[in-house]
């Protein structure tokens, strides 16, 4: 059967693309070095717009207003600029309401662009860009430890890992940060209370990597505005044991949060990359393995949610589970020497 | 090439869910059809894996394991049509419901007309309602092409306008989603269903042709004030639900080529199912189909020449799950949860779930939320379904649910609990029938794969459902009472075919269980108490001839609605007196 893998490893190459919603410009040359909060692009678009009937106010019909209008697409307008006049005795006149760009006229109307929406996109990662996509974004390639999570609140940002967590399951609790941590990405364990995230707001930390989080919390977490990352889930998991030990033995180095939203359909995940000097290139990690026994697994549900073990055994068909399922299952020996039968579709291989 | 399905074809159908795709092998023995052998594996659409073909082929190759019949090539290629040496089959069918739920707007005309049929129309496939839009909308043109800029929808439909009626005001909905259309990048353009008075369509094609994705028209939905017709309009949402999806997912062009370029939303090959049982099958009652999945929780009546097909991704049981406490609470949905568990827990799980869609309980804890979140989940998709049935068809009590014949039931969270009671109970919960039923569960999810291929094959979905290859939980008698707890609701007794009988007090509350095996028949004679309805009309006794099946002959004493305790303690234990009733 077909195994996702969680990506925790030690030291691997990394390749992100980053590319805008929409196009724009790309600012980032290739084989550029850029750092996380780096634009490698921008774009704009218009916040809103403004449709002008003018055959309806001038009581025309759309051809005969089409004559009248002095404007085409593309022209810029400034506020008050006249649009179309109807001549006559008392001439009627349609001005542009607000400053804007024509973005199409015809049919008797004129339809403005009005305002200015603006998008930088930030490098996310620090490394080099080995591809550029015309309009759209770059490919950005860096070596070093990647730890995936499973939640992110949509932002990014670098700073100096330091370790809150002593154990694990340690919940971190807004008396633990003080001004020493200003500009830290902080490892803490679980999260329970609002406060918590508000006082990491203040001081302002550059981000959070959790094991899990209250589901009561979310809106709030996504309210932040520095990056928070869930390793294992929403509720009160440990960090999973593998996570744990990569992150706290690269204390003091630089990590870059990408706490990009999880995206089923296109594969982005939230993630924590530490970057780190390498002599040859590595191979990029599987996104995909097969079951087998030997392999390190991390368990999604309960028995032992959020816990590392090796398969010790693939059983041959379906399997009947506690719950009284049946399913393809292996036995999972967990590093506390314990074995669990665990359904296969509840585990991910770790690598 | 595929070859078409005709009578004595092999034939594979295989359906793509958002967790599971199966696939499953119908061929012809002893000059009927039926059901070879069946394989599942987890579904490939999300990442990592990022291409459904991949889920298909290795539930094929499950498949191949499983029968000795060679499917697909060394280059993984399905074999068609089948070979002298036996390997392939002659064709293939598929059904799809991986995906995130189409983001459409609905724009009509009037609210309680055309623009509530479009909104009915949506709800016939996978579809997120991000934007609705009629004559009494009260924002300018120019806020409604930023709303379309800003939700950026996969599928407008448009509907409006009587047929020879209004042209004006369509023309003045059609604008907005013209310009908006216009300034969306190429890639980004919906696809539009028009929908609405039929002799716009050269209008519309003129306005709205060169800057949509797609441009659709099917006959008018709400062709005169009096009358709906959703029907056809499904049909080419179908198509237009598998040309976005061709887009969004990898690999289905692969299964579209294999399927002669047609691969049905499972929630329509479902719908025509049913609509075709309800034809063949025609009775005094409706019959019922029930799907819940991980994307949908999908409800299918057919009520004679009339069906109606409600699909509610808000109800799926995937990565919507925390959607579903828009709808209802943790406390409503731990009312149906016979351990005690906080409802703090309920939101983990609620939460944790919906990163892993695909995981299964694999604890008894686990698998006591799960069932009570699929019970209240379940419960909320028949209520919504309820609201569209035809006024037509009569109720034993006002709010509560026609009688059908049979309840058709399918999808992982019914289809694969531990016990056949415990399917059983949840779906007496969830689904409160009333009066007499047989229920049935679709182990191996066929009614949609049927339904796909009854569109060229007939005969094969009655011989396919005829043989046993779906399984009957029983026949159920669910008494309309508002009966006090442990008070006489009805009495019944069931002559076997032997002629020994069993006779039980039905009691308000209580469940009673007559053993009666599947393929038996007995003779079941009800006597209601006062005021109790149980199948025959309020207060009147009848007898009727019943079958059997894993569950025998039920009656449920426990009234219509369903009322559990308020008192936390003894709901519970009601909830543990029900379960053990039905076997644990």
């Amino acid at each position: 059967m077909l195994a996702p893998v969680h990506h925790i490893l030690p030291l691997t190459t990394i390749q992100r693309e980053r590319v805008l919603p929409t196009n724009g410009k790309v600012n980032a040359r290739l084989n550029q070095k850029v750092s996380p909060a780096d634009v490698v692009a921008e774009a704009s678009w218009a916040r809103e717009h403004v449709l002008l009937d003018v055959a309806g106010v001038l009581n025309l019909s759309p051809d005969a207003a089409d004559k009248l209008i002095r404007c085409k697409v593309g022209d810029r307008i400034a506020a008050g600029a006249v649009i179309a006049t109807k001549p006559g005795i008392l001439p009627k006149i349609i001005k542009a309401p607000r400053e804007g760009r024509v973005a199409a006229a015809g049919g008797g109307e004129v339809l403005m662009e009005v305002g200015e929406s603006r998008m930088e996109l930030r490098a996310g990662i620090p490394g080099s860009v080995v591809q550029v996509i015309p309009d759209r974004g770059v490919v950005i390639q860096t070596a070093g430890a990647l730890v995936q999570g499973v939640w992110g609140n949509g932002r990014v940002d670098t700073g100096i890992l330091t370790n809150l967590a002593e154990q694990p399951d340690s919940v971190l609790t807004a008396g633990r940060l003080d001004v020493s941590l200003r500009g830290s990405v902080i490892i803490a364990g679980q999260c329970k209370e609002s406060d918590t995230l508000q006082a990491a707001a203040e001081l302002p930390v550059r981000g959070l990597i959790l094991a899990s989080l209250f589901p009561s919390l979310l809106p709030v977490a996504r309210e932040m505005r520095y990056p928070i990352v869930l390793t294992d889930g929403f509720g009160s998991f440990p960090m999973n044991s593998a996570a744990y030990r990569l992150l706290t033995t690269n204390v003091k180095r630089e990590a870059t949060l990408n706490a990009e939203m999880f995206d089923r359909y296109n594969g982005a995940r939230p993630e924590i990359i530490i970057p780190l000097p390498v002599s040859s290139e590595l191979p990029p990690p599987q996104d995909a393995a097969t079951f087998a026994a030997g392999l390190t697994v991390r368990l999604r549900r309960p028995p032992a949610a959020g816990m590392i073990g090796t398969i010790a055994a693939l059983h041959p068909g379906l399997s009947t589970l506690p719950s009284g399922l049946r399913a393809p299952a292996a036995d999972i020996k967990l590093e506390n020497g314990e074995q669990v039968l665990v359904p296969l579709i509840n585990l991910e291989v770790v690598g | 090439m595929p070859a078409s399905l005709v009578q004595g074809d092999s034939v594979l159908a295989v359906n793509i869910g958002a967790a599971t795709t199966r696939a499953v092998l119908f061929d012809v023995v002893e000059g009927e059809y039926r059901l070879l052998a069946s394989a599942s594996t987890p579904s490939t659409a999300e990442a990592p894996f990022l291409d459904v073909s991949e889920g298909v082929r290795h539930a094929l190759h499950e498949l191949q394991t499983v029968t000795g019949r060679t499917l697909l090539t060394a280059d993984r290629q399905l074999i068609t049509p089948s070979q002298p040496d036996g390997s392939g089959v002659d064709a293939f069918v598929s059904t799809l419901s991986a995906g995130p739920a189409l983001k459409t707007a609905v724009v009509g005309l009037l609210e309680e007309v055309s623009l509530e049929s479009a909104l009915r129309l949506a709800e016939m496939t996978y579809t997120r309602v991000v934007d609705t839009a009629g004559l009494n909308n009260h924002r300018r043109a120019d806020q409604q092409i930023d709303t379309i800029l800003r939700l950026q929808p996969d599928v407008v439909i448009i509907s409006g306008g009587m047929d020879g009626g209004a042209s004006r005001s369509v023309h003045k909905m059609l604008e907005p989603v013209g310009l908006a259309s216009y300034l969306l990048p190429p890639e980004k353009r919906p696809t539009v269903l028009f929908t609405g008075n039929q002799k716009l369509d050269d209008e519309v094609k003129g306005l709205l042709g060169n800057v949509t994705s797609s441009l659709h028209f099917s006959p008018n939905v709400r062709p005169s004030l009096e009358t709906e017709d959703l029907e056809p309009a499904s049909r080419e949402l179908a198509q237009i639900y598998l040309g976005v999806r061709q887009r969004q997912l990898k690999g289905l062009d692969v299964i579209a080529s294999w399927s002669n370029g047609v691969v049905l939303p499972t929630a329509y090959a479902e719908g025509r199912m049913v609509r075709f049982l309800s034809q063949i099958y025609a009775g005094s009652k409706g019959l019922l189909s029930v799907d819940i999945g991980a994307s949908a929780a999908v409800i299918a009546a057919g009520f004679g020449k009339q069906s109606r097909l409600g699909v509610y991704p808000q109800f799926g049981l995937g990565e919507n799950l925390p959607a579903l406490l828009q709808y209802t609470t943790l406390e409503d949905i731990l009312r149906w949860c016979s351990l005690d568990i906080s409802s703090g827990v309920l939101r983990d799980y609620i939460y944790q779930k919906a990163l892993y869609p695909a995981s299964i309980p694999a604890t008894k804890e686990d698998q006591a939320i799960a069932q009570a979140v699929t019970r209240q989940a379940l419960y909320l998709a028949v209520q919504t379904a309820k609201r569209n049935f035809p006024r037509s068809v009569r109720v034993p009590r006002p709010g509560l649910l026609p009688s059908f014949e049979p309840i058709l039931a399918g999808g992982g969270a019914l289809g694969d609990a531990p016990t056949a009671g415990q399917s059983l109970l949840l779906l007496l919960d969830a689904i409160q029938p009333t009066g007499l039923t047989t229920l049935i569960l679709d182990k191996n999810d066929l009614l949609p794969l049927l339904g796909a291929a009854a569109a060229r094959n007939s005969i094969m979905p009655v011989q396919v459902l005829e043989s046993g290859a779906f399984q009957s939980l029983g026949t159920v008698v669910s008494v309309v009472a508002s009966a006090s707890y442990g008070s006489l609701v009805a009495r019944a007794r069931l002559t076997y075919e032997d002629g020994h009988e069993a006779q039980a007090e039905i009691k308000g509350g209580s469940l009673e269980l007559f053993p009666l095996a599947d393929g038996q028949s007995a003779k079941l004679t009800l006597q209601p108490a006062r005021g109790a309805d149980v199948g025959f009309g309020q207060g009147r006794s009848g007898a009727v001839r019943v079958s059997g099946g894993a569950m025998g002959v039920v009656i449920d004493g426990r009234g219509r609605p369903l009322i559990l305790p308020d008192d936390p303690v003894r709901r519970r234990e009601l909830v543990k007196k029900w379960l053990w009733t039905v076997g644990g």
